[in-house]
């Protein structure tokens, strides 16, 4: 292995989205020794992406909203398979942490009254977004950029972290390489809070970037963590399907949010043929009442346009799988009949800028075409909920990366108040544990191996394209670990993920050491294998379909699943799944979400559902 | 299917030369998705920076046919038929590798600019601000960090050494974005002036033709803050209020090279 380049921190941060910049200024405000490392620029990740809103039970646009019905929300849009302690912190902490993105200089939209605006979305039973027009994740990414900044954090950017280092059972630090320079670079720190976001680069459709590769789920499970949930996927109902340059890029819910309805090709508002039991006493049944909601919502139940994404993704998924679907396989969402132009440019700048430009569709006068698309994972690494410790001491997790909060499936705008929640509070125990924990000692034999792994690439001169591999294993993730899944496809894909990893030992880099993104992605590849192998085992394991995990030869949601997580850890460098109980709602809580649970039968597309009331 | 053939600047800080490269046209590609092709099939260590791929994250700047731009928002489409295209780094930034630089100039300006400061919150806790009063600055927080305005600006452009006085554009854009905040309350009228070379820029508008994010960075960042700058240090009471509470500037700065353009 060549020189290694040493730091030492009491908390090495990995990843610079909302999760990680704010337990970053957390740490650091607790006077721990905090460093950021992150893969891209300062300020890239994918949290600047985000569009619509932050949830969070402000009161500003509906004073009868509180933590409570957030709370109810975020457990039914779930399917109740959530860790109740963190969506109960979740939607208690949500409006302070909105308001302290203001206190550090956020501007968000403005009511009448001067207070911060909010906006509609997909299961929330309240107008309860805070945004900024389409462009909400820029605002909070900026905001908390220049916050880590101002307090003068160590930031390392363009900087890779592969592994975890572990002194005994512990956390010790992390090592990887500088990718403008493809030097390695080591940390010793007493907790490591990873914040790195989700695996969406398995699949071909997605709406994430080439930075979401799975790194802190595979680097927890290596070092010995618990993961849950890691079949809970989300396809966001609608991405960009046309033309192909563009197939998966997000198109914000909060088009529906603010006027936009779903049409297949003849023209028919579909989504009242697929209103599920568990959410009907909510949602408008005919059209005449989904129209009267957009102007009373006091008086009119919400539309099926906005049940929650994995309701609307599946039934999007049946439309074009009945032949119902547009020319490029997806269906038709529009705005500009219900909303004047000036009003759609104004709300939805970025999605106005995106069509115009990318698909020479001008939404204020066309319909959008949108489909499904790869967006969220729901599981990740098993956390507390209270502190964010993951089962290995001194290793935290928050954000994406970590599980639990969502359940079987996330609410929109739930996303970014999950991170600065739960960031802050990961922030918060890393830095006291590391005033605990005494100074780690570093493994030079396993810095050592891990160094030379990182190194290995250039010496193998291997026979296999990198980019080959991941293309092949996004086809892979697509077409058999999609939205609807079924045994033998599963096992299909294991035995095509055991292909692809013998290959990507294989995998051939060229160049040199600088900026090399070919060495890069055949490092990513690892990662990306073995993270995409445990969401397809999770799959397996779980023979009903619940939010973000469809089974077609087990279609229908069966509560005894709904008290169980699977979980998956590596033992003797194997995958071990099991299923564990989810914890019990405690009864205060449990009067809040209504006695009925999900039951019905998802639609797979095998079979036409008919409109609601007809049955 | 037709292919497209492009001319991509590969090389380093030592130097380099535009390669020719030849790959498969999509429908709707762009030049992003060229540069991907060529990694993918031609030249696997090919440096390239992006993200979102959505024009949101500012990842991909380039100078495509020396103009500079998006990678990730420039259609294939908008070059004629057999255009010579050429795709190369950023000029006002050191080169790394192929289309990267280093960009770490605006990260070291970033940390020179004093936070916001808030005021007290109104006597219920509350904060309250107008849509009407914010729009200017939300325009401002639009910016996406790509330094295309950077890359463009005459006053570094060709001369590096005005770098050490002079933070350009995209810092403009955010001290104006501070000083208009309607709840910020920090100083920094004097450090704009002194430091930051607001005074250098002569307001050729270049910056504010590259902006991606269309801000109004001329007409609505610099020449507002010009103005201040000029009310602060040339009005006689404020100069004299100045002088009695004690603040001086802090440094002169050091004599700029004009801009060649």
């Amino acid at each position: 292995m060549s020189e290694i380049e040493r730091h030492e921190y009491d908390v090495v941060v990995i990843g610079a989205g909302g999760a990680g910049l704010r337990a970053a200024i957390e740490a650091h405000a607790l006077g721990a020794k905090t460093a950021i490392v992150c893969k891209s620029l300062l300020g890239k990740a994918h949290t600047v992406m985000a569009e619509g809103g932050i949830a969070a039970a402000l009161g500003n646009v509906w004073p009868e909203d509180n933590w409570q019905v957030h709370f109810r929300d975020t457990m039914r849009g779930g399917k109740l398979l959530n860790n109740w302690r963190m969506a109960q912190l979740h939607a208690q902490e949500a409006p302070d942490r909105v308001l302290e993105l203001e206190e550090w200089g956020a501007l968000f939209d403005r009511t009448k009254d001067g207070l911060i605006l909010q906006r509609d979305f997909g299961g929330h039973r309240y107008a309860r977004l805070a945004h900024v027009g389409d462009r909400t994740g820029l605002e909070m990414i900026r905001t908390l950029q220049n916050t880590a900044v101002a307090k003068d954090i160590d930031v390392f950017m363009e900087c890779t972290l592969r592994h975890l280092l572990t002194d005994g059972e512990r956390v010790s630090g992390a090592i990887g390489y500088w990718r403008q320079s493809g030097k390695l670079i080591t940390f010793s720190a007493k907790a490591v809070v990873l914040a790195t976001g989700g695996v969406g680069k398995a699949w071909r459709v997605t709406s994430n970037s080439w930075e979401y590769t799975g790194d802190g789920i595979a680097m927890a499970i290596e070092a010995g963590a618990d993961l849950i949930d890691m079949e809970m996927t989300q396809f966001h109902p609608t991405g960009m399907v046309w033309p192909p340059s563009v197939r998966g890029l997000l198109v914000t819910e909060g088009v529906r949010g603010d006027g936009g309805t779903l049409r297949n090709k003849s023209g028919e508002r579909f989504m009242f043929r697929y209103i599920p039991e568990f959410f009907r006493a909510d949602t408008a049944d005919t059209e005449k009442e989904a129209d009267a909601w957009y102007e009373d919502k006091r008086n009119n139940r919400r539309t099926p346009d906005l049940l929650p994404r994995d309701e609307v993704a599946r039934a999007i998924n049946s439309e074009v799988k009945a032949g119902r679907g547009t020319e490029h396989g997806g269906v038709f969402l529009d705005i500009a009949t219900r909303r004047p132009a000036e009003y759609i440019r104004r709300r939805l700048p970025s999605m106005y800028h995106q069509f115009k430009e990318l698909a020479d569709v001008d939404i204020t006068k066309q319909q959008m075409e949108i489909g499904p698309t790869l967006h969220y994972i729901m599981g990740g690494i098993r956390v507390d909920p209270d502190t964010e410790a993951t089962t290995v001491p001194g290793l935290y997790a928050a954000g994406e990366v970590a599980a639990g909060m969502h359940g079987a499936n996330r609410l929109g705008g739930n996303s970014l108040s999950d991170l600065l929640v739960f960031g802050r509070r990961a922030g918060e125990a890393a830095a006291a544990y590391s005033k605990r924990a005494g100074a780690p000692k570093i493994d030079e034999a396993q810095l050592a191996a891990f160094g030379q792994g990182l190194e290995a690439p250039f010496q193998k001169g291997g026979d296999e394209n990198p980019y080959a591999i991941h293309s092949e294993l996004q086809d892979t993730m697509q077409e058999l670990v999609g939205i609807i899944r079924r045994r033998d496809e599963l096992e299909e894909a294991l035995v095509r993920l055991e292909r692809l990893r013998a290959r990507a030992a294989r995998a051939r880099v060229t160049g040199s050491r600088v900026y090399n993104p070919g060495w890069h992605l055949a490092l990513d590849l690892d990662n990306l294998i073995g993270v995409s192998e445990a969401v397809t085992r999770s799959a397996l394991v779980r023979e009903e379909s619940r939010g973000g995990h469809t089974r077609e030869d087990f279609p229908k949601t069966d509560p005894e699943w709904g008290t169980k997580n699977v979980v998956i850890r590596k033992r003797d460098g194997h995958l071990v799944l099991a299923t564990e109980p989810i914890a019990k709602v405690p009864a205060e809580l449990r009067a809040l979400l209504g006695d009925d649970k999900p039951t019905g039968e998802a639609a797979t597309g095998t079979k036409t559902p008919v409109a609601a009331g007809d049955d | 299917m037709t292919d497209v053939q492009v001319w991509v600047w590969r090389g380093d800080a030592s130097g380099g030369d535009f390669m020719p490269y030849k790959v498969a046209a999509d429908e709707g590609m762009v030049v992003l998705d060229v540069v991907h092709r060529i990694q993918a099939e031609n030249a696997p260590d090919l440096a390239v920076r992006w993200n979102c791929k959505a024009g949101k994250c500012g990842s991909c700047s380039a100078e495509i046919n020396g103009h500079p731009k998006l990678m990730c928002m420039t259609r294939m489409n908008e070059f004629p038929a057999g255009e010579h295209i050429t795709i190369s780094p950023v000029k006002t930034f050191p080169v790394v590798k192929d289309l990267v630089t280093d960009v770490s100039f605006n990260y070291e300006k970033a940390k020179t600019i004093p936070p916001f400061k808030p005021k007290p919150k109104d006597s219920d806790g509350k904060r309250r601000m107008y849509q009407e009063d914010i729009d200017r600055v939300q325009e401002f927080h639009k910016c996406i960090e790509c330094f295309l305005c950077q890359d463009v600006c005459h006053v570094i452009r060709d001369h590096d050494e005005n770098k050490q006085s002079f933070s350009g554009p995209r810092f403009f854009v955010r001290l104006a974005a501070l000083e208009m905040h309607p709840l910020d309350t920090n100083e920094r009228i004097d450090l704009i002036r002194a430091k930051h070379g607001l005074g250098f820029c002569n307001i050729t508008k270049c910056c504010t033709e590259v902006c991606p994010e269309d801000i109004h960075i001329t007409d609505n960042a610099i020449i507002p803050l010009k103005e201040r700058v000029v009310s602060a240090h040339y009005d006689p009471i404020a100069w004299a209020l100045r002088r009695m509470r004690g603040k001086k500037d802090e440094f002169v700065p050091p004599e700029l090279k004009p801009p060649s353009a």
